[in-house]
């Protein structure tokens, strides 16, 4: 509870500097500042400019249905470091109509939409405010929460049919489509003509036309299936010649409702679908989690839990990076060779995340107040072997083979770039945000779990292209294997859960934001509780979504052959963008 | 996984291939290599998509099954491993990309998300398993399975390959095989298969309220 | 020079390429299809490429691996299966997607529930392998099994079923020693406790 008092004493009260406009949220356990909506662009304005807070991280919005209200959530930071500001603007639930802090901050874009798209808020002066997630023509506003999706059984979680008159049988056999489907009383298919399309190509076709000279722009689509996209994403580009003149990403193939589930589950049950975020660093969104919840409870895990945390977030975050090395190479031709060398290494690592917690990929190892089992025997020599011996040579062949590279520095140096200005303003995080020169690492700049007690240097690079994005995650790798190293030395004996395992928590209300560095940026996850077993808002800060946000800055002005390495560069994984 | 009623084919035998004596022993040569190369699309939807891609690495290396060749075209594939979670705005592109593959044709459903929803399944977004759309092969459950499951799903297709008959194939018969129809996002998914089905469900009168309400309070 | 930086990758590929093979010519057949020979291929200070080749040889899984959940009946003196689980529920209130459904038995004359399920039912199509049930589960009855081979053809069994899922506990203590070890004796001290605090009760009552 003491931490707590310590970050709002850090934070400005700003309910005096701006008297009458902003008050103090005084909700038991909710922290921040609540805003009207007709203030809220000047003083999130003279924020930015007057106070430092430069970086808008999370925007979302949450339905309080009891109260008729909906309220969007800004989390601000300062990009030299400290704790977040958060501002909330109130609107009645009908007409749920929010300024866009698009011109503001650029990293709202996305964000914006998605709250459009999933609860329904209006954001005016909004220059695109399509579905991004659902698709246009989508029927009502999922997150919100009246609105019932086809397989509804209850609000939440246990489902009463399943103990002890057990259901047999599967539930889409119910449905009279046999499916996941449903459709507004009196539609008729027939009739309908599909609207996803039109709008995105009309809007491509119009840019870079030049009337005098009568030349056109050819539309290029890549994705959703396109072998260099990293999964099922999308993007639709116009092209001047090769030059590519607007870039419009298409995202959602992999939305999973992961939010609505969330919201839905018990506390627990959140933990294992958390590992399908970022399917490649499963430990990281754990850790995120985990910590959100802790937050809300009040609660700190012991001293080894914590050590073995750092562990496995370190190396998830060094089998990341070198996974991302294999894909990016990839990207840029040297067809699956690097990407071999890279999985062989992953595989090393995989086999520790399988011995400690059961699962290769969907590790479910975090519990709240510490992990779920402690090291099996002979682990700990196995981690040793890896930081000491492998993990050093492994990157320096990397750096060997790749760094000098000629076709490596054409290709990549000069491409791609993004100023510090914009990746701030876009909301960029991890070392994307890094490698355009601010140094910017939630582990220093608001130190969680045991970081503050280890030695390791915040990575940065200031040219920010593809070649520097490269050499960041080259370099935090580095650092990730310096970390690793004082942690499997200090490790200590201990227990590794704080009071006796529970598959039912008790959280107080209130909300939490709880954010880790993660391998690809900032994971963030927003919590608000009302003191049942299930959260009421459960909202998921994507790095690799909100990265997204720059790629057409990127990609703007560069050859369409280059469109696929700056996002091979981005590091995303569609798990995490579509949620 | 000696299913032998699903590669009966109802399928008449055409007149210039019946009586051929030449067929029955090509048959095992036939049969043999096809299922040394088959080619899987390279195609990944989720979770499942990175234990594919693992297994094309040295650790299981699916080269020893003759199927290192990832095709990213659906026009030079034999098969497509669904791996991962369909969901709703995909399925389209999914069904247009088996339209594009040339017969014979497999499908893979790997983990529980492909083969029956799996634990996205009451979400909104997600279809309840590919096999609502399109025909698939094997099934392999896990989420997500581990490369070795999936090695062992994939040489359950080979098994099955290898039992295909070229007098019993279907891609040799005379009418070539109708494509499936693409879905269409409506205000939500749309099987034009089912259009019938939904008009008759959405133009039926609403049921008055009252009676709902006494079956939950006796229940 | 132009093309060094490239020559270095090339060398750098050969180099693992050869390496592979070395230790083949060192150490002939003994490295494959023994599990000596598999963990001595997946050491991490091995030089060159390490393949599994399955199906002739299995990557031995760790004991902690999970994949579907199965119930765990101890055998009686004369060969009937006595399941460990008590129907309880705790299995299907913890699963985040919700694929277990229990069916529990009541007693035909009173119609009190008995310890004992009377059907048991998982859908391994939305069974996500998180391991909660066996982790909550209070009578060690559920636990993960290692089996992962179950590719079918046709998804209509996928609906497990109690025959489907019920294992003897000695297949349990095969695949799960250490586990298995660990539980046995909290059990015996538990029941060691349980007796201890009878014992001067009954003392009591008979002084």
């Amino acid at each position: 509870m003491s931490e707590e008092q310590i970050t709002v004493a850090q934070t400005p009260d700003i309910s005096l500097q701006y008297e009458g406009r902003v008050v103090k949220d005084t909700r038991v356990g909710y922290s921040g500042f609540i805003v009207g909506a007709e203030h809220l662009l000047e003083i999130v304005k003279s924020l930015r400019d007057e106070l430092g807070f430069d970086y808008l991280s999370s925007v979302t919005g949450v339905d309080y249905l009891p109260e008729g209200k909906m309220e969007v959530v800004y989390h601000l930071y300062r990009s030299i470091g400290g704790p977040a500001l958060v501002l909330k603007v109130q609107v009645p639930r009908d007409e749920a109509v929010v300024p866009s802090l698009y011109h503001l901050f650029k990293s709202s874009d996305w964000q914006e939409r998605e709250a459009w798209d999933l609860l329904g808020i209006r954001f005016e002066g909004h220059p695109d405010l399509r579905r991004i997630l659902t698709w246009e023509g989508f029927a009502g506003h999922p997150l919100r929460k009246d609105w019932k999706e086809p397989y509804f059984e209850e609000e939440t979680k246990p489902f009463k049919s399943r103990w002890p008159e057990g259901i047999t049988g599967r539930i889409e056999d119910k449905n009279p489509y046999n499916d996941n489907v449903q459709y507004p009383h009196g539609f008729d298919p027939e009739t309908w003509v599909p609207q996803a399309e039109e709008a995105l190509y009309t809007s491509a076709k119009k840019i870079g036309r030049d009337e005098e000279l009568h030349t056109d722009t050819i539309v290029v689509n890549l994705g959703p299936q396109h072998p260099s996209t990293h999964g099922v994403f999308r993007m639709v580009a116009a092209l001047d010649g090769e030059q590519v003149v607007f870039l419009k990403p298409v995202v959602g193939y992999l939305h999973r409702n992961h939010e609505k589930i969330g919201e839905r589950n018990t506390y627990l049950q959140n933990m294992p679908f958390t590992d399908r975020l970022d399917y490649v660093s499963s430990m990281s969104n754990n850790f995120a989690y985990a910590l959100a919840v802790e937050k809300l409870m009040g609660i700190k895990p012991p001293e080894r839990a914590e050590y073995i945390r750092v562990m496995m977030a370190e190396l998830t975050r060094w089998m990341n990076h070198i996974f991302s090395f294999g894909f990016l190479w990839n990207d840029l031709g040297s067809y699956f060779t690097p990407m071999i060398y890279a999985l062989e290494e992953r595989e090393l690592v995989l086999d520790i995340f399988e011995a400690v917690s059961g699962s290769r990929m969907m590790c479910n190892y975090f519990r709240f107040g510490g992990v779920a089992r402690d090291l099996p025997e002979g682990v700990l020599d196995k981690v040793k072997e890896l930081v000491f011996e492998r993990m050093p040579r492994r990157l320096d062949d990397i750096d060997k083979m790749l760094t000098t590279n000629e076709i490596v520095r054409n290709r990549c140096i000069g491409c791609g770039v993004l100023t510090a200005e914009q990746a701030i303003n876009n909301g960029a995080s991890g070392p994307n945000l890094r490698a355009s020169g601010v140094p910017y690492d939630i582990r220093r700049a608001d130190p969680y779990s045991i970081y503050d007690r280890l030695n390791f240097d915040v990575v940065v690079h200031y040219h920010g292209d593809v070649y520097d994005r490269y050499l960041t995650r080259l370099d935090e790798a580095r650092q990730a294997n310096r970390i690793l190293q004082q942690v499997v030395r200090d490790i200590p004996e201990g227990p590794i859960m704080t009071g006796k395992p529970a598959y039912q928590v008790r959280v107080p209300a209130g909300e939490a934001y709880g954010r880790v560095e993660g391998p690809k940026g900032e994971l963030g996850f927003y919590i608000v509780s009302n003191g049942k077993p299930n959260p009421w808002r459960y909202h998921v800060r994507a790095p690799s979504f909100i990265n997204l946000t720059s790629l057409e800055d990127m990609c703007r002005g560069g050859k369409i052959a280059d469109v696929v390495l700056n996002l091979g560069a981005v590091d995303i994984v569609l798990g995490e963008v579509d949620r | 996984m000696s299913d032998d009623s699903l590669l009966s084919s109802s399928y008449e035998i055409p007149p210039e291939m019946q009586g051929t004596v030449s067929i029955t022993s090509l048959d095992k040569v036939y049969a043999w290599s096809r299922k040394n190369s088959m080619w899987p699309m390279m195609f990944g939807l989720a979770c499942c998509a990175i234990e594919m891609i693992v297994l094309a690495a040295s650790r299981f290396d699916i080269a020893r099954f003759g199927m290192e060749v990832m095709r990213p075209s659906p026009r030079q594939s034999d098969f497509l491993i669904v791996s991962g979670t369909v969901t709703k705005k995909m399925v389209p592109q999914i069904v247009r990309l088996y339209n594009q593959m040339p017969e014979p044709k497999y499908v893979v459903a790997m983990g529980a998300c492909a083969s029956g929803g799996g634990p996205f399944k009451e979400g909104y977004s997600v279809v309840s398993g590919i096999d609502k759309f399109i025909p698939v092969d094997v099934y392999i459950p896990g989420c997500p399975p581990t490369p070795q499951a999936l090695l062992n799903g994939l040489i359950a297709l080979t098994k099955k390959v290898d039992k295909e008959r070229i007098k019993t194939s279907e891609w040799y018969a005379k009418e070539p095989e109708a494509a499936v129809p693409v879905p269409v996002l409506g205000p939500d998914l749309m099987d034009p298969r089912k259009y019938a089905l939904i008009y008759e469900q959405t133009h039926r009168p609403i049921e008055p309220e009252t009676p709902v309400e006494t079956e939950q309070k006796e229940g | 020079m132009t093309g060094k930086g490239f020559l270095r990758m090339l060398f750098g590929v050969f180099k693992r390429f050869v390496m592979t093979y070395v230790e083949d010519f060192r150490k002939g057949k003994k490295r494959y299809y023994t599990k000596e020979g598999i963990e001595s291929r997946r050491k991490a200070d091995v030089q060159g490429i390490f393949t599994i080749q399955y199906p002739e040889e299995k990557l031995p899984v760790p004991e902690e691996f999970r994949f579907l959940p199965f119930l765990v009946y101890d055998e009686g003196p004369n060969g009937e299966k006595d399941l460990r689980c008590t129907s309880c529920g705790i299995c299907a209130k913890v699963c985040p997607p919700q694929c277990i459904s229990i069916v529990r038995t009541n007693d035909p004359v009173t119609g009190k529930p008995i310890p004992q399920p009377k059907e048991f039912y998982i859908d391994v199509d939305i069974c996500m392998n998180c391991g909660l049930c066996a982790e909550y589960c209070p009578f060690d009855a559920i636990k993960m099994d290692h089996d992962y081979e179950i590719a079918s053809y046709s998804r209509q069994n996928n609906i497990y079923d109690i025959e489907r899922l019920a294992k003897p506990v000695s297949y349990y203590a095969s695949i799960r020693p250490t586990n298995n070890a660990a539980e046995e004796l909290a059990r015996q001290e538990k029941e060691a406790l349980k007796a201890a605090a009878k014992k001067p009760a009954a003392a009591e009552s008979a002084g």
